[in-house]
């Protein structure tokens, strides 16, 4: 019996996410950003959140919308200011949410370190720049490097495309992004997939997430091609 | 006219006889000097104009940071893919032989040295290479880094396209930046409308002039704060 639970709705999925907890959030831009689980969150309540994620929200859905309902404290991010972060704008400037701009390669790099359980990491981006302030360096071999620390969720919210019931994952082109960084670095991991298959339906050899690191699976309903039936 | 300066190596060029580059000649004259076969990331905005002028039978493989490797030009129509976009979320393309990994590895292949040139834009370059271009310090603007910082000291040449000069006239190749800067001499070459420099090409800091278009290196020189050798 597999301890990843596949769940049958997505207020089931998030059940148990607490106040003041630091969730990853997958994603770049809206490629692999879990926007139903991120719903459900706003449902279910949870709020001076601490969110990870690449950017600040795009649009009114997705991170965009659990901002807009009050819900985040602080964000950690690479790149907050888009065309279309509007929410996240108005309300960093109204000083009612904090920020941490953190580069792109370290935030995935922290989060990669709180999965594989590395206390800290020497590294040679940010040397010299504002982002560097204040933290410890030291020259190796003649090099610059900043100390990093790792970056660890209580909750991981990510979007995949396929999962079997044993929580194996795979996920669709340049939509993987964080998605098994931050499976791997956070107590409780949640994915919402396209599709769910039986244990022995992916082949072994392709898994991208294996899944000790997936704690629940949310099928997403399915988006129903056929022709719409129009009375004559 | 134009005209070759200096007997040592390397020369000068100037081509005085045309006017200065405009944003396609900039972006092919940095496609010339990809070598083939290179892994190449191409900065959001007016670097990514670059792909456009690269022969595809030179090789050249695409990195995009969100997670590709042979990334191809832009989607269309039916081809528009919500899974599949660039660094500026622009849907791609992908070519034969792609393919996909997560952002640590992306990151791993830029950070440790595996990728041969990636090119940005910049406010401003100094003489030894330092680069500034994700913040103007401005203090009502919203800090936002996304990849620079990991680009501009992760590949192995870091090649610059901006203006030479800004608005209000002033050289953006400068003794030292003004800027919150990116990092600390990592760029190699700067392509402007004016001019080709090598920066702290043998690490001594200084401006080396390969070509200029429209004007001279005279001319270029009475106009800027470094010194241009």
């Amino acid at each position: 019996m597999s301890r990843t639970t596949v769940c049958t709705d997505a207020a089931e999925a998030v059940v148990g996410i607490e106040d003041g907890a630091t969730v990853l959030v997958g994603g770049f831009g809206m490629a692999g950003m879990p926007t139903t689980l991120i719903d459900a969150l706003i449902t279910q309540g949870a709020s001076e959140l601490t969110i990870v994620s690449n950017n600040a929200g795009n649009g009114d859905t997705g991170l965009a919308a659990l901002l807009a309902a009050g819900r985040v404290s602080k964000v950690i991010c690479s790149f907050p200011r888009q065309a279309d972060s509007y929410v996240f704008d108005a309300l960093y400037r109204a000083g009612e949410v904090a920020l941490e701009v953190v580069p792109q390669g370290n935030l995935a790099e922290r989060i990669r370190a709180a999965g594989a359980g590395i206390g800290a990491f020497f590294c040679p981006t940010g040397v010299g720049t504002p982002l560097a302030e204040g933290k410890e360096t030291r020259t190796i071999d003649g090099r610059d490097y900043v100390l990093e620390y790792p970056i660890h969720g209580d909750v991981a919210l990510i979007g995949a495309h396929v999962a079997d019931r044993a929580g194996n994952l795979l996920y669709r082109k340049t939509a993987r992004n964080f998605g098994p960084v931050m499976a791997a670095a956070a107590a409780l991991t949640i994915a919402e997939v396209s599709c769910v298959v039986d244990a022995g339906d992916i082949d072994p050899e392709i898994v991208v997430t294996p899944g000790i690191f997936v704690d629940r699976v949310l099928e997403l309903p399915s988006i129903s091609t056929e022709p719409v039936e129009v009375a004559s | 006219m134009t005209r070759t300066l200096g007997a040592s190596t390397p020369t000068v060029v100037e081509h005085l006889d045309r006017d200065l580059l405009d944003r396609r000649e900039l972006a092919a004259m940095v496609a010339r000097d990809i070598p083939p076969g290179s892994y190449v990331n191409l900065g959001i905005g007016q670097p990514t104009m670059v792909a456009d002028y690269l022969d595809p039978a030179a090789g050249v493989v695409l990195h995009t940071e969100n997670g590709m490797l042979g990334m191809g030009g832009a989607a269309v129509g039916d081809a528009i893919d919500a899974d599949l976009t660039n660094a500026g979320k622009i849907p791609v393309t992908e070519t034969p032989g792609a393919s996909y990994f997560h952002h640590a590895d992306s990151f791993a292949m830029m950070r440790g040295g595996h990728l041969d040139v990636c090119v940005l834009g910049a406010f401003q370059v100094s003489q030894r290479g330092d680069l500034a271009n994700w913040h103007t310090g401005a203090p009502d603007a919203i800090p936002a880094v996304g990849g620079a910082m990991d680009l501009a000291i992760g590949a192995k040449r870091v090649f610059v396209m901006m203006t030479l000069f800004a608005k209000d006239g002033t050289a953006k190749l400068v003794p030292q930046c003004t800027y919150p800067l990116t990092g600390l001499r990592c760029v190699s070459r700067v392509y402007t409308e004016h001019a080709i420099f090598d920066v702290d090409g043998d690490g001594d800091g200084r401006v080396r002039v390969l070509e200029t278009f429209g004007v001279s290196v005279a001319s270029l020189a009475e106009r800027m704060d470094v010194e241009l050798h």
